[in-house]
């Protein structure tokens, strides 16, 4: 098959540590903009964390909200200008910690947007600390003999989460570890987009994503934890499909 | 026949695609780039076959491939 680089994406060079896989989750998303030929009518919030600076990646207009924040920013973008086709990109720090009143609002609202959720269980920029989604157990610079669930409680599970919201319309989980799953993501990516297109409401793609740097360990390594733990615990798959239920 | 063709100076020698390659084509060559990176290459361009497992398992966009 042919294989060139998206026009969703532009000739920056990315700044993420080498093995990190939010490049390939930049790449779902900018090509499944450009497959839907929204790219000159899409505005992205960038959020708090490693992906603060997917502004300079992405080829189409950008905005930076404050940390948590890009949900209630996209709703006012998205109700401004509903022709726009308008998403986020928040990390798990971002999403699942100070972000979570606005991301369980805004699917309560089934507000018209596409969040992209990036899932690596721990906070990546700050240097790796222990993150709302660091697994039971899991060693960060925070929690050095392994997450304690008695002391501070267990992970944040999205998708489960979002699933109980009436007023989502389509969350799954997918994961970048491997080709097959990377063609996965990549299509629930492309039905997040298309979903807000046809005005069908709130979607969120949870994408179980690595970060070699703060794990400790070399790109390879990262992917296979990421089989081996992550995916165990944070099982991939559709958690809530309204226009599947309704065909039922 | 297929032509992979690496952007050598964005590659920053992650490896993953070497571990995506399923003909086993692909490593980590011993020169540097302009990053100080050891740049992937192909090793047999003869023997590929251009599923684009490399190229879709790069987080950095460095490989292209087309079909002849």
């Amino acid at each position: 098959m042919d294989f060139k680089k998206t026009k969703g994406l532009t000739d920056a060079p990315l700044h993420y540590c080498p093995g990190c896989t939010h490049g390939i989750i930049h790449r779902l998303v900018a090509e499944s903009l450009e497959e839907l030929g929204v790219l000159d009518r899409t505005v992205g919030v960038a959020s708090v964390g490693c992906s603060v600076f997917t502004y300079n990646y992405f080829n189409c207009d950008m905005v930076q909200a404050a940390h948590g924040r890009a949900p209630a920013v996209a709703t006012g973008i998205k109700r401004a200008r509903p022709d726009d086709i308008v998403f986020t990109y928040q990390g798990d720090g971002d999403l699942a910690a100070i972000g979570t009143a606005e991301t369980v609002h805004s699917a309560a609202r089934n507000e018209n947007i596409t969040i992209i959720f990036v899932n690596n269980a721990i906070y990546g920029m700050t240097g790796g600390q222990m993150a709302p989604t660091t697994l039971p157990n899991q060693i960060t610079q925070t929690s050095p003999y392994g997450r304690d669930v008695t002391v501070v409680g267990y992970p944040v599970k999205v998708c489960e989460m979002l699933s109980q919201v009436d007023g989502a319309s389509y969350v799954e989980r997918v994961a970048v570890n491997n080709v097959k799953n990377i063609m996965k993501a990549k299509k629930a990516i492309k039905k997040a987009f298309q979903n807000q297109i046809e005005g069908k409401g709130f979607s969120l793609i949870e994408v179980l994503s690595t970060c070699p740097t703060n794990w400790g360990k070399s790109p390879a390594d990262a992917i296979k934890w990421l089989d081996d733990n992550m995916a165990t615990y944070y099982p991939l798959g559709v958690y809530k499909d309204k226009e599947a239920t309704k065909n039922d | 026949m297929a032509k992979v063709t690496f952007n050598e100076d964005r590659c920053k020698g992650c490896g993953l695609c070497v571990t995506a390659c399923p003909k086993k084509l692909v490593q980590l060559s011993n020169r540097m780039n302009s990053k100080g990176y050891h740049p992937a290459e192909i090793t047999n361009q003869e023997a590929c076959i251009g599923c684009a497992s490399c190229a879709i398992m790069c987080p950095d966009t460095v490989i292209t491939v087309q079909m002849k």
